[in-house]
């Protein structure tokens, strides 16, 4: 593992809310390829810890490094570094004003300065990969939940990311659709993107993860490979958090 | 028991539809549901049609059976109905005011292009760089053809008045001010605390002034503090006002809009990679925009009926030109047929954007 070349460097990060400390010495290499499922109960600041890594929160101590580039002040890094890696939303915050098509071509139009042609053809390649080619001229407001969580994914695929960070992608869906949105993500797993998902799916963490992290309180209180976290959690903390979660 | 053979489920089928009851629909229905709901309501309207019978027939009479069209002075007389030919006498004055006649052809061009322009945006003839490009072009043409210069006979802008005055003070207060109040907007919610400061300290102040009070400013104040040399003319001095006047609202009304964008639109724009001003550009003002489509043009509206107090600093615009007329020696007593006058084509100007806005709403997705 150590052999491969890290992605997303996390030293030592602490990050307050005012007075409120919610992440506390994280500490996390994300190596390439590598798909991590970062889970935990509400309130642990896994949503916060996966927001900072494309400094959409911005942390207060330590550092974060996403392939070499430094976090911090600079406008022009951060951007740069949003290109490369692409991030998909509980709520899917797609441009309601705008098409399926139009919300895929947007950034390669004017971040990337894609000619028109070739971004629209590679955002139908990516829209018939979620299996939703034929609703690229509807309005969000048109689609179900899952129907516009595939084109969220499709919209950060567009820009060819290096890295996918996931915030809760199926926690607002229906029951129902949550299967056809978890089933484009392991897809994107088999083809070796590198992942990183804040999710509560623990039937997918355990086919698709390579390591789980389970946070509490803003500290990260274990990590490990699914079979082992799932079978011999080493915190009673933890114990007690898959006992709830697995349940029913 | 628990066989799962498929013969033995039961097959689900949805019942059909049916056509809601008679009695809801239909014109009785509508009657009975809309005028004759309740026995106050029964009053009301039996009120209500019989006050329109009392006071209908008079006004068409007035104003179409017994009405003087043609003619001059003598041809109406006060006991008659409306004379229409006062007005056709005056139509000049009441268009580009005191305009020299052998040059009328030049804001009638003027006019025609306005025309041909709004024709061309309501139909969607012309779309987007195009249309703004010709909007911006469209002012600086209609002031060389009024004004002259370059060619043309230069016309005094003392002359210039009427309606044609109005809708210039509109038109290019419009075009200006809505642009200017979303940087206003924009800037009040920036980062960076001197813009903010400034930005809220302009607003606040424009608001807290009524418009008659920012006029006179432009209009006497403003020449007392400038150096002599330095003259400024008194139209543009108004006009500034009357943009300064309208940002501010705009701007009140552009950062509703803006703080009805929820945060994960803009999350999700940065996410892409996309800066700040592309973030505005592209997501988040033509949604917000969209908000506030109905109150924007509820000010262009104000803005429009709002160039009338130009009459205070001297201005004569379309209405002041229809009070100066109404003065006439010659044709005293037809105020009345004046103001009405004024009244329909105020009216016809600002239902059409209200109409316009109207359409701009429905565009675009609907939810």
């Amino acid at each position: 593992m150590d052999s491969r070349e890290v992605v997303i460097e996390v030293k030592g990060l602490h990050k307050w809310y005012g007075d409120f400390h919610v992440l506390k010495n994280i500490n996390l290499d994300v190596c390439k390829g590598e798909r991590i499922v970062i889970c935990g109960p509400s309130g642990s600041g896994k949503s916060t810890l996966i927001r900072c890594m494309n400094r959409l929160e911005r942390h207060q101590e330590g550092s974060i490094r996403v392939e070499g580039v430094e976090l911090t002040g600079g406008l022009k890094n951060i951007e740069k570094i949003r290109r490369e890696v692409g991030m998909v939303f509980q709520n899917f915050n797609l441009f309601p004003h705008m098409t399926v098509l139009e919300n895929l071509i947007l950034a390669p139009l004017w971040v990337r300065r894609t000619p028109r042609k070739e971004a629209q053809n590679r955002a139908m390649h990516y829209l018939e990969r979620v299996r939703i080619a034929e609703q690229a001229d509807k309005y969000p407001g048109q689609l179900s939940g899952g129907q516009q969580q595939r084109v969220a994914i499709a919209r950060a695929l567009c820009m060819n990311p290096n890295v996918m960070l996931f915030d809760e992608p199926t926690s607002a869906l229906d029951p129902e659709m949550i299967k056809e949105v978890l089933d484009v993500m392991i897809e994107l797993a088999e083809e070796n993107m590198t992942m990183v998902c804040v999710t509560h799916e623990m039937g997918f963490a355990r086919t698709v993860a390579d390591r789980i992290i389970f946070m509490d309180c803003g500290e990260i209180v274990e990590q490990n490979e699914p079979e082992a976290f799932f079978n011999n959690p080493q915190y009673d903390r933890t114990q007690l958090f898959l006992s709830q979660i697995l349940q029913h | 028991m628990t066989t799962h053979s498929l013969e033995k489920k039961l097959l689900f089928t949805p019942s059909p539809s049916s056509p809601p009851p008679l009695e809801a629909s239909g014109p009785i229905g509508w009657l009975r549901k809309n005028l004759f709901n309740s026995w106050f309501n029964s009053v009301l309207t039996i009120l209500i049609v019989a006050l329109l019978l009392k006071c209908i027939p008079p006004v068409i009479s007035w104003a179409f059976i017994d009405a003087v069209w043609t003619g001059g002075p003598t041809a109406c007389s006060p006991e008659g109905g409306a004379c229409w030919a006062f007005i056709a006498a005056k139509f000049r004055i009441l268009f580009v005011g005191t305009y020299p006649q052998d040059l009328i052809w030049r804001p009638m061009v003027a006019g025609i292009l306005l025309v041909g322009m709004v024709a061309a945006t309501v139909t969607e003839y012309v779309k987007n760089r195009y249309l703004i490009l010709f909007w911006i072009l469209l002012p600086l043409v209609a002031l060389w053809l009024i004004g002259g210069g370059m060619g043309l006979t230069v016309v005094d802008q003392s002359m210039w008045g009427g309606l044609m005055l109005s809708l210039g003070l509109a038109a290019v207060g419009i075009l200006i001010s809505i642009p200017l109040g979303i940087l206003f907007a924009l800037g009040r919610q920036s980062s960076i605390i001197s813009v903010r400061t400034l930005c809220i300290g302009f607003i606040e102040l424009i608001r807290g002034v009524p418009l008659i009070t920012i006029l006179f400013m432009a209009s006497v104040m403003m020449p007392l503090f400038l150096p002599q040399n330095l003259q400024i003319n008194n139209l543009l001095r108004v006009q500034v006002g009357i943009i300064l006047f309208s940002s501010a609202y705009i701007a009140e009304v552009v950062r509703g809009g803006l703080q009805a964008i929820p945060q994960g639109q803009i999350d999700a724009a940065k996410a892409l990679g996309l800066n700040y001003w592309k973030i505005t550009l592209l997501v988040v003002m033509p949604q917000a925009l969209k908000h506030v489509l109905p109150s924007l043009i509820g000010r262009c509206i104000a803005l429009f009926k709002d160039t009338s107090l130009v009459i205070i600093v001297g201005l004569l615009d379309f209405l002041g030109m229809a009070k100066a007329a109404s003065q006439d020696q010659v044709w005293l007593g037809h105020d009345a047929e004046c103001y009405i006058f004024c009244a329909a084509v105020y009216w016809c100007i600002c239902f059409g954007m209200s109409r316009y806005g109207r359409s701009l709403e429905r565009r675009g997705p609907q939810k």
